[in-house]
């Protein structure tokens, strides 16, 4: 039987938590709550919210697609300077997103280094658009699937792989069949950390994307416009994002968290 | 609050050592000494050419100019920095100093900021005015509603009978100039000024007077300025035909 926890780790603990839990104590403090829903139920609100919905659920699909395969090759493929492309794969992580977004902004702009040609070719322009937004949103969100997923398939006991194959299974039915389904959990945790980075996402978006109501005006940016001339809105939309988000990952705490 | 006041002092005592040895007598009529000066951002280059031509004009005068946001500098002032003038990019700010007793005699305005439309070098769009802005096939990025440039520059459009085919509302006039600079926005409403300190980043567009608007900049010496007869006499020389031939220059217009 466990003895009392020690009252430095409680102390420290528990001031740790505390910065957490101050900001959104002060956030609710702040609630207008009789006017919430008229607040909520503006078209600017919903718009945003809508918004952030699709191009968080998108860089979360794109991220799966793409990060997953990534994640593979860094954990299963030996190749020269993968301690290089791993660190460039964590940099969206430690960047300023606004950093990135100006990254992305002068590699994917209209007189960027693709995304000139890619308009001469395609007539495609990415800022300003949802499109730039999704981008953006993955830029800064996939490294946490990326992370997820490659720790997983260094943890797993490559055993169970080796007797699939010798079983006769081909590469492609051992990584369906055996692989994929063992790191389910983490991928699940990386799904969920993916989409939460991504729905509140600022940085990079207003940096790339612009802001402009009903195109690329998310949740987030519509907080920090509100700031400037409606604070109780903004505080109204930070609420609903402190909601969305927690109950997402509450929700998702006990069957997939522990994974991580 | 003590704790700032102390280290702004702190910071005033070690200047005026190091520029002249000696800590400058305060309160004196004469004008010498130190003047602390908290201007607006839009000001910092204006100011210390500004300041360079009072110091020689009034040898014995060490100018200290502390740039920033209006507002910020409005709150240190509040909660009780050692400044002498304060100058600021709106009224606003200055009318909340007034209303608490900080600001001695009346502000004047003396400058104002007015719109023009900046483009990317070369306008590849072809803009002309601002009737260009109703075009939907051109990038076009204003400041967001409720920031003071964005505020100013849906007025303008207002009173050109103007509705914009926004594509972005951008945080901030230096976020909005980023984009065009870039080329990834054709046209954008910013001050006169910020198209003169991008120099050749950016290319100008005048807005007719009868429908342009502008920030009105007021400037006073404070209640409380440790150095009050530095204080006046810089105001004087601000509002002044060199002061205010110092400011053309950088692209501010006469009150």
């Amino acid at each position: 039987m466990p003895g009392r926890p020690p009252v430095v780790l409680i102390v420290l603990g528990c001031l740790g938590l505390a910065l957490f839990v101050v900001p959104l104590a002060g956030l609710v403090a702040r609630t207008p709550w009789s006017r919430l829903p008229d607040l909520l139920t503006g078209d600017v609100v919903a718009d945003a919210l809508r918004l952030s919905l699709i191009t968080s659920l998108a860089s979360t699909v794109i991220a799966l697609v793409l990060g997953v395969p990534l994640a593979w090759l860094l954990a299963r493929v030996d190749f020269p300077g993968r301690a290089v492309v791993r660190a460039v794969v964590t940099l969206p992580l430690v960047l300023p997103p606004v950093v990135g977004g100006a990254a992305l902004l002068f590699a994917l702009g209209r007189r960027g280094l693709v995304g000139e040609p890619l308009n001469r070719l395609t007539g495609l322009l990415l800022p300003f658009s949802t499109w730039g937004v999704i981008i953006a949103a993955t830029f800064v969100a996939m490294p946490f699937m990326v992370i997820t997923v490659e720790g997983a398939l260094r943890n797993l006991d490559r055993r169970y792989e080796g007797a699939a194959a010798s079983l006769g299974a081909g590469r492609w039915t051992v990584l369906r069949r055996v692989t994929l389904p063992m790191i389910g959990p983490s991928l699940a945790a990386g799904l969920a950390l993916t989409w939460a980075r991504a729905f509140g996402e600022f940085g990079a978006t207003i940096t790339f994307a612009g802001n402009l109501q009903g195109r690329t005006q998310t949740l987030p940016l519509a907080v920090f416009v509100a700031l400037e001339s409606d604070r109780e809105t903004a505080v109204a939309i930070s609420l609903l994002m402190v909601a969305v988000s927690l109950a997402v990952l509450i929700a998702l705490r006990d069957r997939w968290w522990r994974a991580l | 609050m003590t704790e700032r006041f102390r280290l702004v002092a702190a910071a005033l005592v070690v200047t005026a050592v190091a520029a002249c040895g000696d800590p400058a007598p305060t309160g004196h009529a004469v004008v010498e000494g130190e003047v602390l000066v908290s201007a607006a951002a839009s000001l910092t280059d204006a100011f210390g050419e500004i300041s360079v031509a009072f110091e020689v004009a009034h040898p014995g005068v060490d100018v200290v100019v502390n740039p920033g946001a209006s507002s910020a500098l409005r709150e240190q002032i509040l909660a009780g920095a050692p400044v002498d003038v304060y100058a600021s990019a709106n009224q606003a700010n200055m009318d909340r100093l007034v209303a608490v007793g900080q600001v001695a005699g009346k502000p004047q305005v003396f400058a104002r900021n007015l719109l023009q439309i900046a483009v990317p070098p070369g306008n590849p769009a072809g803009v002309t005015g601002l009737e260009d802005f109703a075009n939907p096939d051109l990038l076009i990025g204003l400041c967001a509603a409720g920031v003071p440039c964005g505020d100013f520059a849906r007025q303008a459009l207002h009173n050109a009978g103007v509705t914009a085919a926004i594509d972005t509302n951008e945080p901030d006039v230096r976020a909005l100039l980023t984009k065009i600079e870039a080329g990834e926005l054709d046209a954008g409403i910013t001050y006169v000024t910020d198209v003169y300190s991008s120099g050749s980043a950016v290319e100008g567009i005048e807005i007719p007077g009868d429908v342009n608007v502008a920030a009105e900049y007021p400037i006073a010496a404070l209640s409380h300025a440790p150095n009050p007869a530095a204080a006046a006499a810089f105001v004087a020389f601000v509002v002044s035909g060199e002061g205010q031939s110092i400011l053309a220059r950088y692209g501010f217009a006469s009150p």
